[in-house]
C-alpha cells in the first residue's frame, strides 16, 4: 500500500534573512531580534522598500544579515542618516537598530531630536545594560550597582549618575507616534515585541510619527553569566528598573489589531 | 539670464537649487546662515527635501543618508560647524558617496569671530576627518565664480563620487555683485547603480565605510588614492594674470587672490614686473604650474587671510629655488590692496634670502601694522 508523505514547513528562515551565519555570541538575543524583524517585515511585504540603517556596536554587520539594503552609521547618528534617507525617499521604510551605547550615550542628541521631530522613522533599541563590541564597559543603561569593566566595583550613582529610561524619556516628545518597551527573555515577551515590531512599522507606513521599540536584551559573554542565567538575570534585575510597557501609542494605533 | 545683483550666500543657495539639488541639510551659522535660510524657502517650494538639523554633527550624517539614495545633496556651514563636521565627512570620504559642502570661513580658532578668514585652509585641504581622503576643494573670489563653482561642485562629486568644498569665506558670502545665475537643470529621474533606495527587484545594496579586514581596507584606500591621482591629472583650475613677463609672482587663492589682483595692477602702473597666479582648486593643488612657473622668477609672495597655511604646500614646491615671502593677515582681518603693494614693492627692492622662515620675516613685518590694545 503506497502512502503519501505531505510535509508542511512551520518553521524556515525568513525571506528577509540572509543565509549568512551570525557572528552573535551564545546566548545573545541580537538574533532573536533580527528575526522577528525580518519575520515582520516578510509579514508586511516591505522588504524590497525597506532600507536598514546599521549601529556601531555588537550589530555592526546587522546590514551582513537582513535581505534589504543596509548603511552602516557613524556612532550614534543612525537616526539622522536614517533621517537623510527618509527625507530623500518618503515612501520607503526606513529603520535603525541601535544598542544602549549608540543610541542612549553618544547619539543622544540624535534620538531625542528624531523623536521631537516626528521623524517617520522606525528605531529598535537594543538594551542590554552594558557595551558588549568593546568588551564590557559602562553602558548608560547599566544598572546601580551592575559590575562592568569601567565600573569594576560596581555602578556607583554617586559619581557615575543613573541609567537612563529611554522609552519613557521620549515617550514625553509630541512627535513620538509609538514608543514602547518589551523584552527578550522568554517565548511569552518574545511574542509581545513582535508584535511592538509591527506595530512599530504600522507607525511609520501611517504616518503617525516616530516609532521606538526597546528591547531589553542579554549579553553573556560580558555579564559573564551563562545563557539561562543571563535570561533570568534579565528579568530579576534589568525589568524592576525597566518596566515593559507602552509609554506612547498614538490614537490612530489603539484600534489596530496586528 | 540677465546679470542680477546678488549676495554671495543667496546665490551660492540658488546656484545648488538650479544645479538640480534634490535635498540640503544644515544649522545656522554666521556667515553663511542667509544660504540656509534661502533653501527653507525654495527647497519645500520646489517640492524637495529641507531639514534645519539640531547640530552640524547631525546636519552632515543626514547628509552622509541622503547622498547614499543617489540625489544630488548638500549642506553648507562656517569653520567652527565644518570642525564639527569632520566625523561625518571621512564616512562619506570611506563610503564613496558624492556630497557638496559650503564653507563660509570665519576667523578663529575657537569661537573666533564672524569676519572673513581662510583658515580653514588646513582642515579641509588636507583633511581633518580620520584616515586617507582628499576632498576637492573649490575656492571662489567673486560671487559670479562662487555661482560657477557650486554648479561645477556637484558634476565633480558625481564624477569621483567623492567630497567637494566650495571654500569661499565671509566676504564672500556677505557680499553683493551683479552676477547670472544658471538656468534651472531638471532633477535627475536615473540614479546610479550603487543607490541605496530600496532592493525592488534586485539584489540589495550595502553603503558602508567598514572594511573589518585591513587587506579590504588597504585595497579600498588604494582605490581612493587612485582616484586621487585621475583629480589630480584632470581637475587642476586656476587663474593667471599678468604671467607672461612677470618676474615676481603673487599667489593668493579667494579673496585674497582678488585683492592681490588690486596689487598687482598697482604694481605694474609703477612698472614692476609681477603678475598673480589664483589657485581655484586650492585641492587639487596647482603644483605642476607653480613648478613650472618659478623657473624663471627672481620671487614669490604668497598672500593668504591666515598665518600661511598655503604657503607650506607652496615651499613643497618651491624647495628653495626661488626666495619666497608670505604676507597674511589673521583672525577675520581682511588685508588692503596697498599693504600687499608695499610686500611687492619690497620684494621688489631688497634681497630676500633663499633661507630663513618666511613666516618669521612676515611676523617683523606684520608687528607694527597690527592693532595692539594699549
Amino acid at each position: 500500500m503506497e502512502t503519501t508523505l505531505s510535509a508542511q514547513i512551520v518553521y524556515q528562515r525568513p525571506r528577509s534573512l540572509t543565509e549568512a551565519t551570525m557572528h552573535y555570541c551564545p546566548g545573545c538575543t541580537h538574533g532573536i531580534a533580527h528575526r522577528l524583524i525580518a519575520e515582520v517585515m516578510d509579514e508586511m511585504g516591505i522588504r524590497e522598500r525597506s532600507i536598514g540603517v546599521a549601529p556601531v556596536g555588537c550589530s555592526v554587520f546587522a546590514y551582513n544579515y537582513f535581505d534589504c539594503d543596509f548603511v552602516e552609521a557613524a556612532h550614534g547618528r543612525a537616526p539622522a542618516m536614517a533621517t537623510g534617507i527618509k527625507r530623500l525617499l518618503l515612501d520607503r521604510i526606513v529603520f535603525t537598530y541601535q544598542g544602549d551605547g549608540d543610541l542612549a550615550s553618544i547619539g543622544m542628541g540624535e534620538i531625542v531630536h528624531a523623536a521631537g521631530r516626528g521623524e517617520n522613522i522606525t528605531v529598535f533599541f537594543i538594551n542590554n545594560a552594558i557595551y558588549g563590541m568593546t568588551s564590557g564597559q559602562m553602558a548608560p543603561t547599566t544598572l546601580p550597582g551592575q559590575k562592568t569593566t569601567s565600573s569594576p566595583h560596581g555602578r556607583d550613582v554617586e559619581t557615575m549618575g543613573y541609567p537612563l529610561r529611554m522609552a519613557e524619556l521620549l515617550a514625553n516628545l509630541d512627535g513620538a507616534g509609538y514608543v514602547v518597551r518589551r523584552s527578550l527573555h522568554d517565548p511569552k515577551n518574545i511574542r509581545m515585541a513582535k508584535k511592538a515590531i509591527r506595530l512599530a512599522f504600522e507607525t511609520q507606513l501611517r504616518g503617525l510619527g516616530f516609532s521606538m521599540v526597546e528591547l531589553l536584551s542579554t549579553c553573556s559573554t560580558n555579564w559573564g553569566l551563562s545563557p539561562i542565567e543571563s535570561l533570568k538575570w534579565l528579568e530579576e534585575h534589568m525589568i524592576p528598573y525597566y518596566p515593559i510597557g507602552d509609554f506612547k501609542v498614538a490614537e490612530a494605533l489603539k484600534d489596530l489589531k496586528v | 539670464m540677465a546679470k542680477e545683483l546678488l549676495k554671495g550666500n543667496i546665490a551660492m543657495a540658488e546656484a545648488a537649487i538650479r544645479a538640480g539639488l534634490e535635498g540640503y541639510f544644515g544649522y545656522p551659522i554666521t556667515p553663511q546662515t542667509e544660504l540656509l535660510e534661502w533653501m527653507s524657502e525654495r527647497m519645500p517650494a520646489l517640492g524637495r527635501a529641507f531639514l534645519q538639523a539640531e547640530s552640524e554633527v547631525a546636519a552632515i550624517n543626514m547628509l552622509y543618508g541622503a547622498a547614499c539614495t543617489g540625489a544630488r545633496v548638500m549642506t553648507s556651514s562656517s569653520s567652527p560647524g565644518i570642525s564639527l563636521m569632520m566625523e561625518g565627512l571621512s564616512y562619506i570620504a570611506g563610503t564613496e558617496v558624492p556630497v557638496v559642502i559650503i564653507d563660509v570661513v570665519r576667523g578663529g580658532p575657537g569661537l573666533g569671530n564672524i569676519a572673513p578668514s581662510q583658515g580653514d585652509y588646513n582642515q579641509i585641504v588636507h583633511g581633518g576627518g580620520h584616515g586617507d581622503y582628499h576632498p576637492i576643494v573649490l575656492a571662489p573670489a567673486s560671487v559670479q565664480e562662487a555661482i560657477d563653482l557650486v554648479v561645477l561642485a556637484f558634476d565633480l562629486a558625481e564624477k569621483y563620487r567623492t567630497i567637494v568644498f566650495v571654500m569661499a569665506d565671509g566676504n564672500i558670502g556677505q557680499m553683493m555683485e551683479p552676477a547670472e545665475l544658471p538656468p534651472m537643470r531638471p532633477i535627475r529621474s536615473e540614479y546610479p547603480d550603487w543607490a541605496v533606495r530600496g532592493a525592488m527587484g534586485r539584489e540589495r545594496r550595502i553603503l558602508s565605510s567598514i572594511y573589518i579586514d585591513p587587506k579590504d581596507e588597504e585595497v579600498t584606500n588604494y582605490r581612493l588614492m587612485q582616484v586621487w591621482n585621475q583629480i589630480q591629472a584632470n581637475e587642476i583650475r586656476y587663474r593667471e594674470y599678468f604671467l607672461e613677463d612677470a618676474e615676481y609672482v603673487v599667489i593668493g587663492f579667494g579673496t585674497a587672490g582678488r585683492i592681490a589682483l588690486s596689487a598687482v595692477r598697482m604694481a605694474r602702473a609703477q612698472g614692476i614686473k609681477v603678475g598673480l597666479l589664483r589657485p581655484i582648486t586650492l585641492s587639487p593643488f596647482p603644483a605642476p604650474q607653480i613648478d613650472h612657473l618659478i623657473q624663471r622668477l627672481k620671487g614669490l609672495l604668497v598672500v593668504e587671510m591666515n598665518a600661511g597655511q598655503m604657503l607650506e604646500d607652496v615651499l613643497k614646491i618651491v624647495k628653495g629655488r626661488v626666495p619666497v615671502e608670505f604676507y597674511g593677515r589673521m583672525g577675520g582681518i581682511v588685508p588692503f590692496p596697498d599693504e600687499i603693494l608695499a610686500e611687492i614693492q619690497r620684494m621688489n627692492r631688497e634681497d630676500i634670502p633663499l633661507d630663513g622662515d618666511p613666516r618669521q620675516r612676515w611676523m617683523k613685518h606684520l608687528a607694527p601694522v597690527i592693532h595692539w590694545q594699549n
